[in-house]
């Protein structure tokens, strides 16, 4: 990085360490934090949205329906995580595949299931075999943070139907008074009003989320703790230009203010939104705040 | 979300359809083993196999790329064509032969052997760590001792260094370097152990086609002289040749 790196042995400290702070191997550390922060940027919204169809579905009078909504969170939520990312994601991916295998090469004439070997024609590998690196990279990219959101989504559904179900029988009640539909007491009454008591349990999601991305190389993805263990690591001479001992330990209490941070930025964000959505509700917080304000 | 895998499957659709089927041979590795292989500073993939797999593809007019992957997941992400090749420092077993198959080894059956603090611990009843999955593992656990496994090859050596384990038990190749620079600290532990068949490429049993190309590049490596000189580069004067 710096002209000065030429040849790191004959440095003193502090040059050594801007060398050493900036090789390549750095740099990819410290896009990950990028790639982490990016995973929960599209996550969070995702697994929202997941957990709110699931648990509309859930709590639907057509029969099919909720059972679909309700089936999703009950095996979602009963497979470890694990399990469910080693499986799901080649599982996934081997579905494109076939669907793609039959469409691009109809006239194939072998089997796609070869005892242990999944093969489908060269045309139908997604991405393909001969794509660039960073396809590759994307690609994975984006079936994490699908399965991610799939997870998340169960345990968001979840809490969002205990929370549609807490809002105070009174206020539905009145919506019908009123002469609401059905559609309209769920959008303009409950929709509105369960956020106040979805949100603990979805800040609690949200704090599991930040700190379960390791599994992200499960998936393929390397994530910040695969850089800090790779780098941290003791590392001979004969294979690098900086050799040091066993710096796991440094790396770690990197990873561990950051994520420290990370979560007292979101505990202060999320206690903002908390302030904001009791105002006004029927709960205890709701009457403090009016208590403050008279 | 939903949209957006379907945009990226359809992306990758209509790109396939316009390209040429040009096939890129996608070369797995684990890339945390040195000497075999391991990421250098820049963090790409360096190493013995990194030089041994560019010159196979260069003989065998492929086009390749490296990929690194978990130990854990290297064989099912083969078998289920996440890449096509296993180049990662990998015996060749019985048991990996029944899910797998291998090209004709480039390493002889290499000696593996224990590392300890001193050099006076039973092998045979102490607690040793050997990375998962390895044939070392498996060679640990039949002997009597007691197993302690780690996901990659860098901590199995560090729970020596901290106590955790009294040995470890890994490829002799991969401990010589690590107990030369420990300026005395780690000190090999009694006679090496013999194990494998020497290290192959790891390929689909489907890919016949592959595997014959692969074959006849190792054996004109090993015809004129260019794979020993390559052992000797990486493993030192003293490694196994053919």
């Amino acid at each position: 990085m710096f002209s000065f790196c030429t040849d790191p042995a004959t440095l003193s400290d502090l040059p050594w360490m801007a060398c050493y702070l900036t090789t390549g191997k750095h740099l990819n550390f410290y896009a990950a934090f990028g790639t982490v922060l990016l995973l929960l940027a599209i996550t969070a919204p995702a697994a929202l949205a997941f957990g709110f169809a699931g648990a509309a579905a859930a709590r639907s009078r057509f029969a099919p329906l909720s059972l679909l909504g309700k089936t999703y969170i009950a095996i979602v939520r009963g497979v470890p995580d694990i399990a469910f990312f080693l499986f799901f994601v080649i599982a996934l991916d081997q579905g494109i595949e076939y669907l793609k295998h039959q469409w691009v090469c109809p006239d194939w004439d072998q089997p796609i299931r070869q005892g242990n070997d999944f093969i489908v024609c060269q045309a139908a590998k997604v991405p393909l075999g001969n794509a660039a690196q960073w396809v590759h990279k994307t690609y994975s990219f984006f079936v994490a943070a699908f399965t991610f959101a799939i997870v998340f989504g169960a345990f968001a559904a979840n809490v969002l139907y205990g929370a549609m179900r807490a809002v105070p029988r009174a206020q539905l009640e009145t919506a019908e008074a009123y002469g609401m539909t059905h559609r309209q007491t769920f959008w303009r009454i409950t929709v509105p009003q369960m956020w106040v008591y979805a949100l603990p349990g979805l800040s609690n999601l949200w704090m599991v989320l930040i700190k379960s991305t390791p599994l992200l190389f499960l998936l393929g993805v390397e994530d910040i703790v695969y850089w800090a263990r790779e780098l941290g690591g003791s590392k001979t001479p004969r294979f690098t230009d900086y050799p040091h001992g066993d710096w796991r330990m440094w790396y770690f209490l990197v990873l561990l203010v950051f994520y420290l941070a990370f979560t007292r930025v979101s505990e202060v964000v999320l206690d903002r939104i908390m302030a904001r959505l009791t105002l006004g509700q029927a709960t205890t917080g709701g009457d403090a705040q009016r208590r403050v304000q008279a | 979300m939903k949209t957006l895998i379907l945009t990226t499957a359809a992306l990758a659709l209509s790109a396939g359809m316009a390209l040429a089927q040009s096939q890129t041979i996608r070369m797995g590795t684990e890339g945390a083993y040195p000497p075999y292989n391991f990421l250098n500073d820049k963090g790409e993939v360096d190493g013995f196999e990194r030089e041994l797999g560019d010159e196979l593809c260069k003989r065998a007019e492929l086009t390749c790329e490296w990929v690194t992957t978990d130990w854990d997941g290297i064989i099912p992400n083969l078998v289920s064509g996440n890449y096509d090749t296993i180049i990662a420092g990998m015996s060749i077993t019985a048991e990996r032969d029944e899910v797998i198959d291998f090209t004709q080894n480039y390493m002889p059956p290499a000696a593996s052997a224990y590392a300890g603090l001193n050099a006076d611990v039973d092998v045979a009843t102490g607690v040793i760590a050997a990375q998962a999955t390895t044939i070392q593992a498996g060679h640990v656990a039949a002997s009597g001792a007691t197993l302690l496994e780690f996901a990659t090859p860098e901590e199995t050596v560090a729970s020596v260094r901290n106590g955790e384990a009294d040995a470890v038990f890994a490829d002799k190749d991969y401990l010589v370097p690590i107990v030369e620079e420990s300026g005395g600290e780690l000190t090999f532990v009694g006679e090496d152990v013999p194990l494998g068949g020497g290290i192959g490429i790891g390929l689909r049993e489907s890919d016949t086609e592959l595997r014959a190309k692969f074959d006849a590049a190792i054996q004109t490596m090993k015809d004129d002289g260019t794979l020993n000189r390559m052992i000797v580069k990486w493993f030192g004067e003293g490694a196994a040749t053919f």
